[in-house]
């Protein structure tokens, strides 16, 4: 009783392992364990998104899932996002669109948006908005995020 | 949260033995429910047995002969991602699209829906009007509850210590049939519903065969409200015997007044949304029989 459990997992490409209790969720095993402080605690009850990870190719709310639920899994952080010193496209359409104030949504904000063009390259307005809605942000309304989404999947098309 | 142990049991045999051996131990499946109440101390437990490693809990099947076999921890993303899902059970996909946002619907299952027994599931109406069955294991073996009876109280569910919903279990769906779920709420996504209705209907030749309606957040559980749905029986699909059967939904509800609505106003939606819902089932109705 009372013993941490030994997690093993892939974060951002590299094998991580951890130690950590029952009770602890996600979001606390990577910023309190392992120190990938990127994804923030807003709400804690799954209602915010500001904790917004990839796990095992679907988006989850790291504040409503388990550290030991994650043995096994492969999770993408926005820590992830970039590539070495280049920025990811919605990282760079988030900066040219002035698509954040506060900055405490916006990682979980382009977490989320990098995984639905990974999904959907060319998704309507009405879908990134739909896709979106459990991400909240309480300074800049959502114009300038949904712009930023719809210029990254441009930037994208672009490159390709 | 306070401390708990945690297991991730591989079979369903491990699971109830866990879950009987710890008399007050609590299922987890996608945790969206169950982590919120843990962490706010509305519920309490020292032990947790996470079922998403159970291959049943998991599974979705589609048998046009015997129906849909939902595993009780099956994601909703999983849900509305199935094409047998999508292509027999529309409204079920379109249920399971409707609860909480991308990040919820990445772990959050039905069956959790069900066994959270909040009187404004959204699934739950829903699984009653196409006629689920709830399959349930326990120490003394398997049994099975009609969805309707599975809720007992805000937050209380039929399950005695030891047991686990194991999947809900869907009839296939009769030619000429259509259902429907639809809720009210303020604002556009990402909300508890105020009021909520689901429904089926199976025409025959332009008249009504049957037709089950369930409401949600009018009583302390989902309502099945047989009357309602029984007086379509025979009746000749027209406005008169829609609007009779909304009336008869609303008089039903017990609904109360809190933060989201006044009773009368709950009263009103109830036949709104029964309306609503019935308009849409028959449209998929007639759909489906000139498919």
């Amino acid at each position: 009783m009372h013993d941490k459990i030994r997690v093993r997992t892939t974060i951002n490409g590299e094998p991580r392992e951890f130690l950590c209790e029952p009770r602890q969720s996600l979001l606390e095993c990577l910023r309190d364990v392992l120190g990938l402080t990127g994804s923030k605690e807003g709400c804690n009850d799954g209602n915010c998104g500001a904790c917004t990870v990839i796990l095992d190719d679907r988006i989850v709310a790291s504040c409503l899932v388990l550290g030991v639920e994650a043995e096994g899994a492969t999770i993408t952080t926005i820590e992830g996002v970039a590539r070495g010193s280049e920025l990811h496209p919605v990282q760079r359409a988030f900066l040219e669109n002035a698509a954040l104030q506060c900055g405490i949504c916006t990682p979980g904000f382009i977490v989320a948006a990098k995984a639905l063009l990974d999904r959907e390259p060319h998704p309507t307005e009405e879908r990134i908005r739909l896709y979106l809605a459990n991400n909240l942000c309480r300074c800049t309304g959502y114009d300038k995020i949904v712009r930023a989404v719809q210029q990254a999947a441009e930037m994208q098309e672009a490159a390709r | 949260m306070k401390w708990f142990d945690y297991a991730a049991p591989q079979t369903l045999n491990d699971a109830v033995t866990l879950m009987t051996a710890n008399p007050a131990a609590r299922p987890l499946a996608g945790g969206t429910d169950l982590l919120v109440q843990l962490r706010s101390g509305r519920k309490e437990t020292g032990f947790v047995v996470d079922i998403k490693r159970i291959p049943e809990m998991n599974e979705i099947t589609y048998d046009p002969a015997t129906g849909l076999t939902l595993g009780a921890a099956a994601p909703c993303y999983r849900i509305y991602g199935n094409p047998a899902v999508a292509r027999a059970y529309p409204s079920l996909a379109d249920v399971a699209a409707l609860i909480g946002g991308t990040q919820i619907q990445g772990r959050a299952s039905i069956g959790g829906n069900l066994c959270n027994a909040a009187p404004s599931a959204d699934s739950v109406p829903l699984l009653i009007a196409l006629g689920g069955k709830a399959r349930i294991i326990g120490p003394s073996g398997e049994r099975e509850v009609a969805v309707e009876d599975f809720c007992t109280a805000p937050g209380r569910n039929v399950l005695a210590p030891g047991e686990l919903l194991v999947s809900i279990h869907l009839p296939p769906p009769a030619p000429n049939s259509g259902a429907r779920y639809i809720r009210f709420i303020p604002r556009n996504e990402m909300d508890i519903a105020v009021a909520g209705a689901g429904v089926q209907v199976v025409m025959n030749n332009g008249a009504f065969h049957s037709a089950r309606i369930a409401l949600g957040a009018v009583a302390p559980t989902p309502l099945f409200v047989r009357q309602a749905g029984d007086s379509l029986m025979g009746r000749p699909v027209n406005d008169a015997s829609v609007a009779e059967a909304a009336g008869l939904a609303s008089q039903v509800a017990r609904p109360i007044t809190d933060m989201r609505g006044t009773a009368d106003y709950r009263r009103h939606l109830c036949a709104v949304l029964t309306r609503r819902a019935l308009e849409d089932a028959i449209r998929s109705a007639r759909k489906n029989s000139h498919a």
